[in-house]
């Protein structure tokens, strides 16, 4: 997975979004250890104090904890890890539904749409 | 330990009648990256001058970790300059031998250890090296110091945009966490994302200073772009 940084927004938010994809999509496994700051701020190349932030930031939200002895753990909570990746899920959805009604269908159409969709795959 | 490392005052330097820097007030914390930005002229060379001791103010105070300029703040502050000091027959072991007898803090195995990630031989003379190789030489010695205050004067000027990342990749992982770089560029976009802190410099006075993330916060934009705009030509 590679690190993509865009110029619109602070760089900080954008290494919890990266991070939270990673976290959810089992790259960080739950209850594994999560890579030093140092190695983290190293391989996106940004600087070590945003990368401590965005951990910071990672840790308030509960998805990784601090462990006295194996250092920064991803939370074992799996339910919480669970409703993130919902909540991302639907943001997607969102912007999904709303670039389709830019293109003038109606939700009804885009139900109808997303099944006939369905079908071609299969065929393929 | 005062909590400051570096502290101006009404800093202003004089050449003759030009102003170099005007009345600059400002401060930097500890274990920082802090980019020094403006335009050629603006006086980003002049103020790590000062800082360096080379250059004394014409008016106004300045101080390093609360010492100003001279004996004490020299043996914490790591210098790369903007060209060369080297002489050019020096071998790379020649250098490291140089910075092991100037500086208590220089740590050769670890000077050694960059030269050969670099592909450098100890025997390799300067002379025989491209421009790019020999800033990374350069670099390594300055970056294995444990100095508290590094100050690296367009350290990605003339090299390749490989050679950058590796550069950049070398500050970033060789800066002593209690220590701040501070370094002065025109390349800003190149550099952005490693640094905590930009001071924008026009005509030797600070236009913004302020955190990376606060800037693209506030103006919906990186400080690159924001740049382009401050000192945008015929505006």
């Amino acid at each position: 997975m590679i690190w993509k940084l865009t110029d619109d927004r602070p760089i900080w938010i954008q290494l919890v979004d990266q991070l939270t994809l990673r976290i959810v999509s089992g790259v960080y496994a739950s209850g594994a250890a999560v890579p030093t700051v140092r190695a983290l701020a190293s391989e996106a190349g940004v600087n070590p104090n945003t990368m401590q932030r965005a951990l910071a930031e990672l840790e308030s939200r509960g998805l990784v904890e601090t462990r006295r002895t194996a250092g920064r753990i991803v939370t074992e909570d799996q339910s919480l890890i669970q409703s993130v990746r919902e909540e991302l899920a639907f943001a997607r959805m969102d912007e999904f539904l709303a670039s389709m009604r830019a293109l003038g269908y109606t939700d009804k159409q885009i139900r109808e749409l997303l099944a006939a969709w369905d079908k071609k795959e299969e065929l393929v | 330990m005062n909590q400051e490392l570096i502290t101006a005052r009404g800093l202003t330097k004089n050449y003759g009648s030009k102003s170099a820097l005007d009345h600059i007030d400002l401060t930097v914390g500890r274990g920082r990256i802090v980019g020094l930005l403006g335009p050629n002229g603006s006086g980003k060379t002049t103020f790590i001058k000062l800082l360096c001791g080379l250059l004394q103010p014409t008016s106004g105070t300045l101080e390093v970790n609360g010492n100003a300029p001279g004996v004490e703040t020299k043996s914490v502050i790591s210098y790369l300059p903007d060209r060369m000091y080297f002489a050019d027959w020096m071998k790379a072991c020649d250098l490291t031998d140089f910075f092991a007898d100037f500086y208590v803090d220089f740590d050769r195995p670890k000077a050694m250890e960059m030269f050969s990630a670099l592909g450098i031989q100890p025997n390799d003379r300067l002379k025989t090296m491209s421009k790019g190789t020999k800033e990374k030489v350069q670099l390594a010695l300055i970056m294995s110091r444990k100095a508290q205050l590094y100050l690296l004067d367009e350290p990605i000027g003339g090299v390749d945009p490989a050679a950058r990342d590796f550069i950049l990749n070398t500050i970033l992982t060789n800066y002593n966490e209690n220590g701040t770089v501070m370094l002065s560029t025109h390349l800003i976009s190149d550099i952005e994302r490693v640094l905590d802190e930009a001071i924008f410099l026009q005509n030797g006075k600070v236009v913004r200073h302020d955190t990376v993330d606060n800037i693209r916060e506030q103006e919906g934009k990186s400080v690159d772009q924001l740049f382009r705009e401050i000192f945008a030509y015929g505006s």
